[in-house]
């Protein structure tokens, strides 16, 4: 199988080609040399820099309540919509509900940043409603961002024929309601945790959205590491690589657990 | 009555901020750039009259600036495309290829730097890239080379950028195409005397073509836009439209003319935002 080397050998180089740089940045994170990527021996002394950085910490602790803020947001209207378009057939406007909600996952963040803003500033000057512009409008533009991705996720998870579980809980006395309770909705719940999981990155990574959104009291993490990054690499973007890595494997490994569940789960009803 | 109560809330939502949003930057994009809070006059007046304009989209086409970093943009989209999937396409087959147990795997080693903080990854390649850094201080440890090579502030540097943030983008669709081919259709066609390449050629390349579109698209689409990328890698002239529009924004103040850009973009963006949508209908 010739082809089949060459498929190994691609592999190999482009998981190379992703890894490399990222290993690097956490390799030399435990170095002493206070130029990043130069070796002076092993240090933690940049991870003590970081923790002793207050305006980085700052930064990432508004991004993280921002990010947590924007990923439940996303959850309840991405959830809602992905039940909709997944569940009723057919009602006033689906088309038009399928296309809105998912446009944040095809226009570039440019655009979705800048029309944004521009609405903040015409829904202000019309309503007074938000006051000037911070983290709560990074919240609002990074939950609707978010809602598109948990929409997707979540109609898929629906997709199944589960709808005749619903029909029996009913068949056998169960209100809608209860019968949304007790079926559906746990049903949700796998796609709803990871949709919440990627909203919440989403928002944390995000570097564009927030920087026409922000305002004065919004500075968020990847501001600050953008504005580190283009006067030049410091050992401290370094450490926080590490750090970063390592929660986001957390994050991953907690995810693909989900995601276990759940295929295991969807064995178990013969799906 | 209990699904307006999911319904209502759902499209206000909509409606506020992805609805109004495109009706909004279209309204600004007509409109003038002024000395103010905020710095424009919408082209709708007070006492509703029309005093807007297609001047912002005059100059696009007028002067080359605006108009060559549209055109720009696209030629970088398209090269950081066919680059992810010339490297994407080998690792989406081995994947594809895996013992099933293996292939959870694999897929993670691939989506897992896409977790990792963008910006972080970006600041790994100024480290390797810049002139101090990691490959210019082995070239010059090694003898190959005395003065450090220019390698950051480059096109290459750039598109290196682009591959590293947008290659999962096109491994996924193209792992999903593959990894639907029965291998047997290939087996069956070398049985009929097709040589490996030929069976290839048309069989696997042939039904792996919708993934093939749908990787292209979905690394163009956002890399037409990219801003941090080629301002962190790219070099500081031959702008690229995402840096115009932010430099007409943060650093012109000039409104109007960022959102008449954006529109601009999202308009050569429309057809393959489409034949994506249409792509995932179908799927």
């Amino acid at each position: 199988m010739k082809r089949g080397r060459v498929g190994s050998w691609g592999l190999a180089l482009g998981l190379g080609f992703l890894w490399v740089p990222v290993l690097l940045l956490v390799g030399f994170a435990f170095s002493a040399d206070r130029i990043p990527f130069q070796w002076g021996g092993v240090s933690l002394r940049w991870f003590a820099a970081l923790a002793a950085n207050e305006r980085l910490i700052e930064a990432a602790w508004l991004s993280i309540r921002i990010a947590a803020g924007a990923a439940t947001l996303a959850m309840l209207i991405g959830g809602a919509a992905g039940f909709a378009l997944a569940r009723w057939g057919g009602f006033g406007g689906r088309v038009l509900l399928g296309g809105l909600i998912g446009a944040p996952l095809v226009l570039p963040e440019v655009v979705t940043g800048l029309s944004l803003l521009l609405t903040f500033v015409a829904l202000e000057a019309l309503t007074g409603w938000p006051e000037g512009r911070g983290a709560l409008t990074v919240l609002l533009a990074h939950g609707t961002l978010g809602a598109a991705y948990v929409a997707v996720v979540v109609q898929a998870r629906l997709a199944g024929g589960e709808r005749v579980l619903e029909e029996a809980a009913m068949d056998l006395g169960a209100g809608p309601f209860t019968a949304f309770c007790t079926v559906t909705l746990p049903l949700m719940v796998p796609a709803l945790a990871a949709g919440w999981l990627l909203a919440f990155t989403l928002s944390l990574d995000d570097l564009v959205v927030a920087s026409f959104v922000s305002g004065p009291e919004g500075t968020t993490l990847p501001m600050v590491l953008f504005s580190a990054l283009r006067l030049g690499l410091t050992p401290e973007v370094n450490a926080l690589g590490a750090v970063i890595l390592l929660l986001a494997g957390a994050l991953v490994g907690l995810a693909m657990l989900l995601l276990r569940a759940r295929r295991v789960e969807g064995q178990g009803e013969g799906g | 009555m209990r699904r307006l109560l999911i319904l209502v809330p759902v499209w206000a939502w909509l409606l506020a901020f992805v609805a109004a949003p495109a009706v909004i930057l279209l309204g600004i994009a007509l409109g003038q750039s002024t000395e103010g809070i905020p710095p424009f006059a919408p082209p709708v007046g007070p006492g509703l009259v029309w005093q807007g304009s297609l001047g912002n989209f005059a100059t696009l086409f007028e002067d080359e600036f605006y108009f060559d970093s549209l055109l720009r943009a696209l030629r970088i989209a398209t090269s950081t495309a066919a680059l992810a999937l010339l490297l994407g396409f080998p690792m989406a087959l081995a994947i594809a290829r895996a013992p099933r147990a293996r292939q959870a795997l694999l897929l993670a080693l691939v989506l897992l730097p896409f977790w990792t903080g963008f910006l972080l990854r970006m600041g790994a390649f100024i480290g390797l890239l810049r002139d101090q850094g990691l490959i210019n201080g082995l070239l010059i440890g090694l003898g190959v080379v005395q003065e450090p090579l220019p390698l950051l502030y480059t096109e290459g540097a750039m598109l290196a950028g682009m591959l590293h943030a947008y290659l999962p983008f096109a491994v996924l669709p193209l792992y999903a195409a593959l990894s639907r081919l029965d291998p047997v259709l290939e087996q069956a066609a070398m049985d009929l005397g097709a040589t490996p390449g030929a069976a290839f050629r048309t069989v696997t390349l042939p039904l792996a073509l919708p993934g093939i579109i749908a990787g292209f698209l979905l690394v163009f689409i956002p890399a037409a836009g990219e801003f941090v990328i080629p301002e962190l890698l790219g070099p500081s002239e031959a702008l690229p439209v995402g840096r115009v529009l932010w430099q007409e924004f943060f650093q012109n103040r000039d409104w109007p003319l960022a959102a008449a850009l954006a529109v601009a973009l999202l308009v050569l963006l429309i057809l393959p935002i489409r034949l994506f949508q249409r792509l995932e209908s179908r799927a």
